[in-house]
């Protein structure tokens, strides 16, 4: 049996070491709004934050997630950064079939609370993981830099 | 948006959901406020009037709206429901969204014959259906209040789902009338809006589908969970046509969570309490295969094959003049163009969950064929498609793939084996490699130039028949209609055309739909062709498209409108990091729209290809919701560039050589090049949208490196060594 913190509760999973933390997240703990894309960090459909940090849940065995705090796209409303890129994907309509975009917000919300201001250059570096098949990278790019000059008083 | 399953299912399912949803489930419902927010009602969907196939209506006002068509994400539901809800006369805050149920009589697709959602029909066959819908449910409606009023329907308006009466003043909504109205049977031909006083089409409507997506909570088939379901993944043939020969199972069945190791002639699959188990459980097995016939067969040879039918015999789709006749003597032209193998590689694995019970079949997928979902998994399972029932979902990307059954098929054949619900997911790496690909097409196109006009014009179209297996009844006197299409009905004025197909199915490797369909190919070879004949006479791609379509005024509008809001004919400026500039233009009259797009490239030394910008015109006739549209064509485009950039799968030894997408590669954010989208505004009946972008923008970058570079590439995708060897 393992403890891991999963959007702020404590979570016992009866799961292998070695189990990626996606298939831990979607299978055992029943949150599926963390994707299965590729399996390789390939395409960025599993990220979730470890601690704040946009990490890709297929590569991480949940033996190593230790007591760090993990969030996933069910719970990054609750911070001020992924409401704000919630409500950008929104007003910029940028979903279309979705799959993708649980790892596009957690990817970009991660960018935001690092550079409240990130550039083209600063995006792409940030987003290039995540692929997106319908195609909706130019909304993506505007709904960050909506998100960016959106920021919210504390 | 809630959307419900069908029947009594969706009560399980949306306990699962509930469970699922934690945080975000609750978070959602106060943070999009003012989005249409439906009802969030665990209310079995069944519930309401029925006032027709399409519409039910509560006592609570919210109405429920059944989705003939599936969403994948283009907007499809909402566009669909924009039908419905403006001859109803009520606003999107109320609506809920069900997927229908396989019902090949209610919601069989008006073009298609059947239950499809595909080859960007879903606007132009529903735009009246649906709107008659509407207008039939809001005629019972006035009905109703009219007989409970005792006055004339005619005395009445509606507005927002109301009724009112207003020279008493009188007024009550659609929900305290709904009962009654199920009574009042409509005209066959209800008096329709006239465009002008629509209230919802034409606007940028929000979408239903996306609030719950930016939260994590919809439901894709990937996401089904029902209790004590277990998981399932699989292994085919890594040769094509191979069948397993051994299994040593024991090294598999001590791995935690491995259930059950379940072996097919074709394929092996471990099932487990969940995917890590199952996929660890795969790769512990221990699985001898038969190679089959096919092991030395390589892609060199399939080229050869297609090559060599393509000067064989095929049958006339076209003939107008005599093209052969002026096919001869100065100025003819001839060149071949070879498209390859493509893989679909939508983000949603394959995936399936079934559950098989004596004398039943329950199933859970996304799919875009409902009906031959069903037939599938009652032929997999040995039943009557009566005993099967399907659970539709949304769908995480389409594209063509969910046009196909095989996974539901395969997902059976594995679950017959299980007790209870099985889970079946594909990993990527075999969803590569089961995938039914865009077929390779070859394209032998000749042309006659007379006093700077093409006069005859000869295509020769050589790849398989989709639609003969897929939809029979459209493949008629050896000719399919799909993988002909746009070249039987180009936008150009030619005097002399002759349009073939030579049917010939590669051995082995299996072919379906691709986003763009027959047109991705045909429009490819032609645009590429007149760009090569232009480039040869010192004409202008753009004034020498034009001056052939005199007669198509719509053709005409987008080719201009593409071309100035291109800059077309300006000086191109290449980036400060240098390197070879160019723009290509590229036409499409097809799926009932017009397009016309323009690509500035620019081209590297070593003869990589960089995409700067794009730029598309649009014309679809009427526009049910700006926005989607503008959507669509910006997807198309980054589909369509994928493909001409990078898309190519390919057979070596019998394998197919790709497996994710580090090998089979996608665009990504940091190639996007600045797209554009500009629309041409009328009144004309809608046209299809989900495709046309994906195929103009091919010819498009390829004739822009042609007017960079002077080399015209010929086989698909772009090779950048060709480029600087400066030979195609």
């Amino acid at each position: 049996m393992l403890e891991i913190v999963i959007n702020g509760s404590i979570r016992t999973v009866d799961a292998p070491e070695d189990m990626p933390l996606l298939w831990v997240l979607r299978d055992i703990v029943g949150l599926t709004g963390t994707k299965f894309g590729c399996g390789i960090a390939q395409c960025g459909a599993c990220t979730v934050h470890v601690d704040g940090v946009p990490l890709r849940s297929c590569q991480m065995p949940v033996g190593a997630v230790g007591n760090r705090a993990v969030t996933t796209i069910e719970a990054i409303g609750e911070t001020e950064v992924g409401r704000r890129v919630q409500r950008a994907w929104l007003d910029r309509e940028v979903v279309q079939c979705g799959y993708c975009q649980s790892g596009q917000i957690m990817s970009a919300s991660a960018l935001l609370a690092g550079n409240p201001s990130p550039d083209d250059a600063d995006i792409d570096a940030a987003m290039a993981g995540n692929i997106c098949r319908c195609g909706t990278y130019v909304r993506i790019r505007d709904a960050i830099k909506s998100a960016a000059a959106k920021v919210e008083p504390a | 948006m809630t959307v419900h399953r069908s029947a009594a299912v969706s009560r399980r399912s949306l306990l699962q959901a509930g469970a699922v949803a934690g945080g975000g489930f609750l978070l959602g419902v106060g943070l999009f406020e003012g989005i249409a927010q439906a009802a969030t009602s665990d209310e079995i969907a069944t519930t309401g009037s029925k006032l027709n196939a399409f519409i039910r209506i509560l006592p609570d006002d919210s109405v429920t709206m059944i989705m003939p068509a599936v969403e994948m994400g283009q907007g499809a539901y909402t566009s669909m429901a924009m039908m419905l809800a403006e001859e109803l006369d009520i606003g999107l805050a109320d609506v809920v969204v069900e997927h229908a149920p396989p019902d090949q009589k209610d919601y069989g697709n008006p073009a298609l014959g059947e239950q499809i959602t595909g080859g960007s029909t879903t606007t132009l066959a529903w735009f009246l259906p649906l709107r008659k819908a509407g207008a039939r449910a809001r005629f019972m409606l006035v009905g109703a209040a009219a007989r409970q009023w005792g006055v004339e329907p005619a005395t009445l308006r509606t507005e927002g789902g109301t009724v009112f009466h207003d020279a008493s003043g009188r007024s009550t909504t659609y929900g305290k009338l709904a009962d009654h109205a199920a009574s009042i049977v409509p005209p066959s031909e209800p008096t329709l809006k006239d465009p002008h006083a629509y209230r919802l089409i034409g606007r940028s409507l929000r979408r239903l589908d996306t609030p719950d997506k930016v939260i994590g909570k919809t439901v894709y088939g990937i996401d089904v969970r029902l209790p004590g379901m277990k998981i399932a993944t699989l292994a085919s043939a890594p040769i094509l046509g191979g069948t397993v020969a051994h299994v040593d199972q024991r090294a598999a069945l001590v791995v935690p969570g491995v259930r059950q190791v379940v072996v097919l002639d074709d394929m092996v699959a471990v099932v487990g309490d969940h995917m890590w188990a199952a996929k660890k459980g795969l790769e512990a097995l221990e699985i001898d295969w038969n190679p089959g016939p096919n092991a030395a067969l390589g892609q060199n040879d399939l080229w050869a094959m297609l090559d060599t039918a393509s000067r064989g015999p095929g049958v006339t789709a076209k003939s107008v003049g005599d093209a052969d006749g002026h096919l001869v003597g100065d100025d003819v032209f001839e060149t071949d163009f070879e498209l390859p193998y493509l893989a679909h590689a939508a983000l949603e694995p394959l995936n399936c969950t079934v559950h098989v019970t004596p004398g039943a079949c329950e199933i859970w997928v996304g799919t875009q064929v409902m009906g031959k979902a069903q037939t599938a998994a009652a032929e997999a399972a040995g039943l009557d498609p009566s005993q099967v029932v399907v659970h539709n979902h949304m769908i995480g990307g389409g594209f063509g793939r969910r046009l196909e059954v095989d996974c539901v098929t395969n997902a059976v054949r594995i679950a017959r084996h299980v007790d209870g619900p099985l889970k079946v997911i594909w990993t990527r790496e075999e969803d590569i490699r089961q995938d039914r690909f865009r077929p390779l097409y070859h394209m032998r196109t000749r042309a006659k130039v007379e006093r700077g006009r093409i006069t005859a014009w000869h295509h020769r179209i050589t790849g398989p028949s989709i639609l003969a297996r897929w939809l029979p009844g459209a493949f008629q006197k050896g000719i399919d209609a799909d993988a002909v299409d746009a070249a039987v009905d180009m936008p150009y004025d030619f005097a002399n055309v002759q349009v073939e197909f030579v049917r010939h199915e590669t051995p082995v490797v299996p072919t379906a739909f691709w986003r763009g369909v027959g047109p991705n190919a045909n429009v490819f070879a032609a645009e590429c062709m007149i760009d090569k004949i232009a480039h040869h006479h010192g004409l202008d791609p753009v004034a020498f498209r034009r001056a052939m379509i005199q007669t198509k005024p719509r053709a005409r509008a987008v080719l201009d409108l593409a071309a100035a809001r291109s800059g077309w004919g300006s000086p191109l400026k290449a980036p400060p990091e240098g390197g070879r500039v160019g723009r290509g233009v590229a036409l499409l009259a097809a799926f009932g729209s017009f397009l016309a797009t323009v690509a500035e490239v620019c081209v590297a030394d070593d003869g990589s290809v960089q995409v700067l910008r794009v730029v598309t015109a649009v014309d679809v006739g009427q526009i049910v919701n700006p926005n989607t549209l503008q959507a669509q064509v910006q997807g198309g485009t980054v589909f369509g560039l994928a493909a001409v950039l990078h898309g190519e799968i390919t057979v070596e030894q019998g394998r197919i050589q790709q497996t994710n997408f580090n090998d089979y590669r996608v665009t990504r954010i940091d190639e996007m090049p600045i797209l554009e989208v500009h629309f041409v505004q009328n009144d004309e009946a809608p046209g299809g949208i989900g495709e046309p972008g994906t195929v103009t923008v091919q010819p498009a970058i390829v004739n822009a490196v042609f007017a960079a570079t002077g080399v015209q590439l010929t086989r698909m995708p772009i090779d950048a060594k060709k480029i600087a060897r400066g030979a195609a």
